[in-house]
């Protein structure tokens, strides 16, 4: 199988997808002329010309509410942020329309749309531009979020939110951007609520999101190579749906769980997966639940701390340690 | 007195022509016009409905009424051809009925009955009708602007010849969202229409203590966008203008402010008692010589088209229909309580279709409910 990286995987999804659907455009700062602050849409404004790939004037607001309002008529938008943490200043578009539309004005309409764009922190931007905001925009019935960590999975799970009749919004991370994998030239699609099992293992579920998966595959190496431990690693995808079922069935069989994430703790996805797991497999924990998530508070600037700040192996396999204690 | 340009040496707030001889005034049939005196007068009684469902605990939450303001809604909408679309803020139930819903479905979406166009889930300031092309009230204040400039783009995108009119109150011009939208409606050549409906105060704030500048639509000429004041008393006017703006959309696919001057004899809310902020002879001076329905009453009898009788048989059955609208909300049911779990994403409610996996909603019901 070929390997591709992340972005190349992020550009095929969108282009094949343009190329499937008129209807699809690409709007954002910097995503045509500049062919992406981070290269995502290299080559597409030749591909595909201007009336779809669309630079925007600096306005998330406006450019996100354009964008749904496109919607509601029957195109298929994908507004990019520049970062998630920019749609902040979009977040009564995101939450108070596209969200709700559908509800408001039982069924009348839906806003099939796509948010996407990167949201980490580790690469020493400081606090304004490092959010993870995926367990804010979880918190409101009427979004899908989705967190893809490999590039044969972001480019099958963008794929299907485009085609979503419903507003997805689409966490990516710039660190992954350059990450290579195996991505076959064939058409494929993953849904949406589908977790998938990256390694297997028997001691320990370590269940993660986005790039926290990468961390924690690398911790689940160290544990096997020096503490003899097989730890599972299960990669969530999906974090609105949620696929309940394969963190489960995992707890079940390992019995011990350690939750990891890059974002802050309080009010975390892990926060509802905890919470999940102690209602549905109870009987089946022989232990606590632990998380690791980056440390609570703003993200600092100062690269040395702000490695310390979010998860590394070394954090995961520590606190896998204390959960098998 | 065509498009107005940037320089705009003409704008009046309250002009002297009577526009009655404009093409798009004059050309159109009697019976077309006394419609248009109904549609109004069917606003009104709709709304003094409305107060007295509010009153009695009918309607709840907020309930923003359209008294007064008749003129802007009927004059705009009735100029529209088959590829325009509208799109609101929260004072809609005058648009509702202009493009033609029923007043039915609106009184029982406001009753919070299943029956209601909405089945019940928005309430007074969330009625839509995408089969008429209208896209909603919206509550937060500018928040339909961006939306509004998007209905254009789409228009657009699609290749066809179409607007969008997006209206927004005078309190909405403060808001950030605005600015964007008319950024991206000049830079992208978008046919959209904002409609500020000036009825001098956004809720309790007069204009002049929320808004710096007069006249408001004179903003836009900081992105090169064609403006025009409108005296909403005259609906002639009102349609004359909007037609210009209209064939701009069409023509050049530009966009264009009006800015509606009109005025609203109740409260922001049926929650504002109305008391603190301007004195009863303030809109009692309105309503004596401003008022939109009074003002084309006059207009069409001296036309020779409206008579006493016809005046009084279309106001009768406005009330009775408003009458029955109420009673249509009160003997329907409510929605079942299965009903808060749905419509939230349009792939649950179309299983057939459905792709995705996993839990999407995080709990239900209880059984006892």
């Amino acid at each position: 199988m070929p390997k591709k990286t992340y972005r190349t995987a992020l550009n095929e999804a969108i282009a094949e997808e343009m190329q499937r659907d008129e209807r699809v455009y690409l709007m954002g700062e910097e995503v045509a002329q500049f062919q992406g602050a981070y290269k995502v849409s290299q080559g597409l404004l030749e591909k595909f010309g201007p009336k779809r790939i669309i630079d925007t004037p600096i306005s998330e607001n406006g450019f996100a509410g354009l964008g749904i309002g496109s919607a509601m008529l029957g195109l298929r938008p994908i507004v990019e942020f520049m970062t998630w943490s920019f749609s902040y200043v979009a977040l009564d578009q995101i939450i108070n329309n596209a969200a709700n539309m559908r509800y408001m004005f039982g069924g009348l309409c839906n806003v099939p749309i796509v948010f996407r764009g990167p949201a980490n922190g580790g690469v020493n931007v400081g606090a304004t531009h490092s959010h993870t905001p995926e367990n804010f925009y979880a918190n409101v019935p009427g979004l899908k979020v989705i967190c893809p960590a490999t590039a044969y999975d972001v480019k099958g799970l963008m794929k299907t939110a485009i085609r979503d009749n419903d507003p997805v919004c689409v966490m990516e991370n710039t660190i992954l951007y350059n990450l290579e994998g195996e991505v076959p030239d064939e058409e494929y699609l993953i849904p949406l609520g589908k977790a998938d099992v990256k390694k297997e293992g028997s001691d320990i579920s370590i269940i993660a999101h986005g790039r926290a998966v990468i961390t924690s595959l690398e911790a689940a190496k160290i544990l096997q190579e020096q503490h003899n431990i097989n730890a599972e690693v299960i990669d969530l995808r999906s974090i609105r749906p949620l696929d309940e079922g394969t963190i489960i069935e995992s707890v079940k069989k390992t019995n011990r769980v350690l939750l990891v994430e890059e974002n802050k703790p309080f009010c975390g996805v892990d926060a509802q997966i905890a919470y999940i797991l102690q209602e549905k497999a109870f009987d089946y924990l022989d232990a606590p639940i632990h998380r690791v998530s980056a440390l609570d508070g703003p993200q600092i600037y100062s690269m040395p701390l702000e490695k310390i700040q979010l998860p590394n192996a070394n954090h995961v396999v520590q606190e896998a340690l204390k959960v098998l204690r | 007195m065509s498009a107005q340009t940037t320089a705009n040496p003409n704008s009046k707030k309250s002009s002297q022509q009577s526009y009655a001889t404009e093409p798009i005034n004059k050309d159109i049939p009697s019976n077309a016009k006394i419609d248009l005196y109904r549609q109004m007068v069917r606003i009104r009684r709709f709304e003094e409905r409305c107060v007295r469902s509010y009153q009695q605990g009918n309607i709840g939450g907020f309930c923003h009424t359209y008294i007064g303001q008749e003129s802007v809604a009927v004059g705009t909408i009735s100029v529209l051809g088959p590829n325009d679309h509208i799109i609101s803020a929260y004072r809609i139930h005058g648009h509702a009925l202009a493009v033609g819903m029923s007043m039915n479905e609106l009184m029982a979406e406001m009753y919070g009955k299943v029956t209601g166009c909405s089945k019940g889930k928005g309430g007074s300031m969330h009625f839509m009708d995408p089969t008429r092309h209208f896209w909603g009230g919206h509550g937060i204040v500018g928040g339909q602007t961006p939306l509004g400039a998007g209905i254009a783009f789409a228009l657009k995108y699609e290749g066809k010849k179409g607007a969008c009119l997006c209206y927004l109150g005078d309190g909405a011009v403060n808001q950030g969202a605005f600015y964007e939208s008319l950024n991206l409606a000049s830079l992208w050549n978008l046919p959209v229409i904002y409609i500020i409906e000036n009825n001098q105060f956004s809720m309790g704030t007069s204009q002049a203590r929320s808004s710096a500048g007069t006249p408001l639509a004179k903003r836009a000429e900081g992105f090169a966008i064609d403006w025009a004041e409108v005296d909403g008393s005259n609906l002639y006017e009102v349609r004359y203008k909007t037609t210009e703006a209209l064939k701009r959309a069409h023509d050049s696919q530009r966009p264009t402010v009006l800015e509606i001057h009109t005025y609203r004899y109740r409260g922001h809310s049926m929650s504002d008692p109305d008391q603190t902020y301007r004195t009863k002879e303030h809109i009692q001076d309105h309503r004596e010589k401003l008022d939109p329905i009074m003002l084309f009453e006059t207009i069409l009898k001296n036309e020779g088209i409206l008579n006493q009788d016809i005046i009084h048989e279309i106001d009768l059955k406005a009330k009775e229909e408003a009458e029955l609208s109420a009673q249509f909300a009160d003997e329907s049911p409510y929605p079942p309580p299965s009903s808060i779990l749905n419509h939230i994403y349009w792939e649950e409610d179309n299983p057939e279709h459905k792709v995705s996996q996993g839990t999407i909603l995080f709990n239900q019901l209880l059984e006892q409910e």
